[in-house]
């Protein structure tokens, strides 16, 4: 016990977005009677979590290098029109048409951080510049025709579609994905199995480990989350693609974050740019790099929107790029650069979004609404600053 | 009973998971020039932060005594109240302002809703007149030297009438000249009435200018010395602070460079900045052989460093002419990256700023210049990554908990050894080693001495850029001193004398 509140007070600001998060759910669920915790309303918080986490996750990297990218709402909302004009008037296939719009998302990225990374130019104002631009871009290719509509179930189902039950049955367990159940025992066996390595690596490198039986206790606790979770989306449709998508392009960001050369450079370049220039890394180059990897993720969130809309509207993308740095901040990541976990922005997103959905489900004002999320992302960042001034 | 105007006792302070004091007393008397001296996380600084009130007196255990009055300081604010003027190694001036305007900063005069200028004007000129300093008030602190700047901060703290002046290793990042001058300004506060504790680690320094020198270990007070009735000198503090004595500063070298092979020559280089819109750099020509230790003298300012960047990929962007060798080839760095992979490394001079990523583990920082070294088409291999700073951490004896540590975590000394290992992991022909024992106290300098000894002997050439004399000649095969952004001259290590350098090196 004694050993659980040290562990816990030591890592304050890791658990306390997870306390947080369950909080939330905790309470959403007991002022809606239970609704918010059906199958059907996790699956629809999940889908509506997808375009903002996505953004969130390359926003938490440009944060790192001490940069901002104010246009990537409207990017992905232009980004989303032009997809559906290469759909519905290039006529496109659906996959070249996504492969297109990805990379013009990327290329975008780049023209950002052209005058950022060559002139110098602040990345507020250089992306500021983006947000007009887009903004004016996306009212130019919805002119004509307002909204457009996307005929292609291929391509909205990106969206709306969930995954196919390789296993469906009548009998067995009736009325319930086991696909996704299925997933979910894979993904703890995976999870057990990466942190008994992890542990036993730290153990070889005599860095501090939780005692045996705390160990036993997390990995049991979390397996069950994860088991619940899959267990709530198998109750409705199961995994959507959307899901599936923002988990692929979670686990796949995390590695790169954590495991790669380029991943090290970034923090490096976030912790202290000129050390980072003076070993060998060229800070220039892993701005573009990160800007180009925020415009192909905008693209990706443009897509998953409109796919979810299954139309372009001249509106799309309002606000997200302040959303996703609101679920960057709630995060974990700091402006000082440097600091930001991937697994963080997408429990921030999570955060966020389940306020939005809870308070939506409870009829709450919207006025109200905007001036409790604000409040939220005020204590996060207190919070953060806090335990952070603590720990040094 | 001598009149004393501060006196701790038993200060403990303690952070997490470490006590940097355990039970530190002492007391200054009305009116001396007192020198804090100890190794580095000997608890000098903190203590001082604790006498200014950055550490809320909340905070530690144990009493201030302030003329004979118990104080409690919440913050620093609280102690220039009382009279107390704190001066930190760090440079706390806004260098776009101007120098009245900084010395006036946080209590600018009134005049109706504005500020009286010519007041405020009027008011520095005559404490700038006190520190000796004679410049324009209206001139913009950052066309100020790093000397003079030092002095603006002294004016400032002087203009809130200050009784206590700390000083918080002051002369680090001067030159001689500006050293004298600053000691020499202390000596004049002092007949003035000013009492003085200042920090120091150069202790030739602490000598001329000290009546009573506390001596710090491991956050304990080890003595404290009269220096005229006990007869302090160099050996005596050494030994005090280390607890053990140093016969020698500087460890013998068996090997000799190999003067058939010549790594490095330059040739008529010069540098021109466009952000300063000058040359730093004027006709430099000097060579460096394998396994030779060069040093580079001369004053601050002097482009030694705009050298080292200035090879090393210039990272600062300068128009550059001449001509660089390396190996045998003509070759010319356009970013750091390139250098590195030619063989080049540079430890810069000031760790913390350009040095390491400090928010970043021992672990992190030591590969950071090497990752293809322990990665797979760009995958780090963890347990290669961990082995090669585990074998580091070893051999250079790097004093930490784990590698997991962050570097800001680390003493200077531990600091320095990390950036080593860094460079060491690229595996470097010549390493530009600027500054290798700034901040650094005697014992972690003896081992970085050493460490520079065995490289060289396995046949890498060292490139020393250095403001210590002492270490200059103690260390150099051979030494080029740099004036004016060019080699005013070159002398043998072993003949070469402080007098001889100090001539080249203000020979303009």
């Amino acid at each position: 016990m004694n050993e659980l509140l040290t562990v816990l007070k030591k890592n304050i600001r890791e658990y306390g977005m997870y306390i947080a998060l369950a909080a939330i759910m905790a309470v959403f669920t007991i002022l809606s009677q239970g609704v918010f915790i059906s199958s059907r309303n996790i699956a629809n918080l999940l889908n509506q979590t997808g375009y903002i986490a996505v953004l969130a996750v390359g926003m938490t990297l440009v944060i790192v290098i001490r940069h901002i990218d104010l246009s990537v709402g409207f990017l992905s909302g232009f980004l989303g029109a032009v997809a559906a004009v290469a759909l519905t008037q290039w006529h496109l296939p659906v996959l070249l048409g996504i492969l297109v719009v990805l990379v013009l998302g990327a290329c975008a990225g780049l023209l950002t951080a052209l005058p950022v990374a060559g002139l110098g130019i602040p990345s507020f104002v250089a992306s500021l510049a983006g947000w007009l631009i887009y903004r004016g871009a996306l009212m130019l290719v919805t002119a004509a025709t307002g909204t457009i509509i996307i005929p292609q179930d291929s391509f909205n189902a990106l969206g709306n579609g969930y995954i196919p039950d390789l296993f469906a049955s009548q009998t067995f367990l009736p009325g319930i994905h086991k696909t996704t159940l299925l997933l979910g025992a894979i993904a703890i066996v995976m999870f057990i199995l990466g942190q008994l390595s992890d542990r036993k690596r730290k153990v070889q490198y005599k860095f501090e480990v939780l005692s045996g039986g705390l160990f036993a206790g997390k990995l049991v606790f979390l397996s069950v989350i994860l088991g619940l979770i899959s267990w709530i989306l198998a109750g409705y449709n199961g995994m959507s693609w959307t899901v599936v998508i923002m988990l692929a392009v979670v686990l796949i960001y995390d590695f790169i974050a954590r495991r790669t050369v380029l991943g090290r450079h970034i923090y490096a370049v976030g912790g202290n740019p000129e050390a980072a220039e003076l070993s060998g890394i060229s800070v220039k180059n892993i701005t573009f790099v990160v800007f180009a990897s925020m415009g192909f993720l905008s693209a990706l969130s443009g897509i998953l929107f409109t796919a979810r809309l299954k139309s372009a509207t001249p509106q799309a993308g309002t606000l997200f790029e302040l959303d996703a740095i609101a679920a960057a901040y709630i995060g974990g990541v700091s402006a000082a650069g440097g600091i930001g976990s991937i697994s963080g922005s997408l429990i921030g997103a999570l955060v966020y979004m389940s306020l939005m959905n809870g308070m939506n489900l409870l009829g709450t004002d919207i006025s109200l609404q905007y001036i409790i999320r604000g409040l939220v992302l005020l204590l996060a960042v207190v919070f953060d600053v806090v335990t952070r001034k603590r720990r040094s | 009973m001598s009149d004393n105007i501060l006196e701790m006792r038993h200060i403990v302070k303690t952070f997490p998971g470490v006590r940097a004091l355990s039970d530190v007393s002492f007391a200054v008397r009305r009116g001396e020039i007192h020198c804090l001296v100890g190794e580095n996380g000997a608890g000098k600084s903190t203590l001082m932060k604790v006498l200014s009130g950055v550490y809320p007196h909340n905070d530690f255990e144990g009493e201030i005594l302030l003329n004979g009055k118990n104080i409690e300081f919440n913050g620093i604010h609280d102690s220039e109240l009382a009279g107390i003027g704190t001066i930190y190694q760090e440079l706390a001036l806004v260098p776009e302002m101007t120098v009245y305007e900084n010395i006036m900063l946080g209590h600018e005069l009134r005049r109706g809703m504005g500020i009286d200028i010519q007041e405020m004007i009027q008011r520095a000129e005559d404490l700038l007149k006190r520190v000796r300093l004679s410049v324009n008030p209206s001139a913009k602190v950052k066309d100020l030297g790093i000397g003079k700047q030092q002095l603006v901060e002294i004016a400032k703290a002087l203009s809130r009438n200050v009784s206590l002046l700390i000083l918080d290793e002051p002369t680090a990042a001067l030159n001689e000249d500006d050293c004298d001058n600053l000691l020499d300004i202390l000596r004049i506060l002092k007949t003035q009435g000013v009492t003085s504790i200042m920090i120091s680690h150069k202790l030739k320094e602490v000598l001329s200018i000290a009546e009573t020198i506390t001596v710090l270990r491991d956050g304990q007070t080890i003595c404290t010395l009269d220096r005229e009735k006990d007869k302090v000198d160099e050996q005596m503090l050494i030994k005090h602070m280390v607890g053990r004595s140093i016969e020698n500063i500087y460890p013998p070298r068996a090997s000799k460079p190999d003067e058939s092979v010549v790594l490095l020559e330059v040739k008529n280089w010069s540098a021109y900045d466009p952000n300063l819109g000058r040359k730093v750099l004027n006709n430099v020509n000097f060579k460096v052989h394998k396994g030779e230790v060069v040093g580079l003298s001369g004053l601050v300012g002097s482009g030694r460093t705009e050298l080292a960047r200035s090879m090393f990929g210039n990272p600062d962007g300068y128009a550059i002419a001449g001509e660089l060798s390396f190996k045998g080839r003509k070759q010319r760095f356009a970013h750091p990256s390139s250098a590195i992979r030619a063989g080049l490394a540079y430890a810069t001079e000031d760790r913390k700023k350009n040095g390491l990523v400090l928010i970043k583990s021992i672990q992190e920082n030591i590969s950071l210049a090497n990752l293809q070294g322990v990665s797979k088409h760009g995958i780090i291999n963890e347990e290669l990554d961990k082995q090669t700073a585990l074998n580091f951490v070893n051999s250079l004896s790097i004093k930490t908990p784990g590698i997991n540590q962050l570097c800001m975590n680390l003493s200077g000394g531990n600091q320095q050894k990390v950036s080593v290992a860094k460079w060491l992991f690229v595996g470097p022909d010549l390493l530009i080693f600027d500054e290798p024992t700034r901040g650094i106290d005697v014992g972690a300098k003896y081992e970085i001495y050493t460490i520079i000894n065995d490289l060289v002997a396995k046949g890498m050439s060292i490139l020393m850029i250095s403001s210590e004399l002492p270490e200059i000649l103690g260390m150099s095969d051979r030494i080029y001193v740099v004036a004016n952004g060019t080699i005013a001259g070159e002398l043998d290590g072993k003949s070469a004398t402080q007098e001889a350098v100090m001539r080249l090196a203000t020979q303009y």
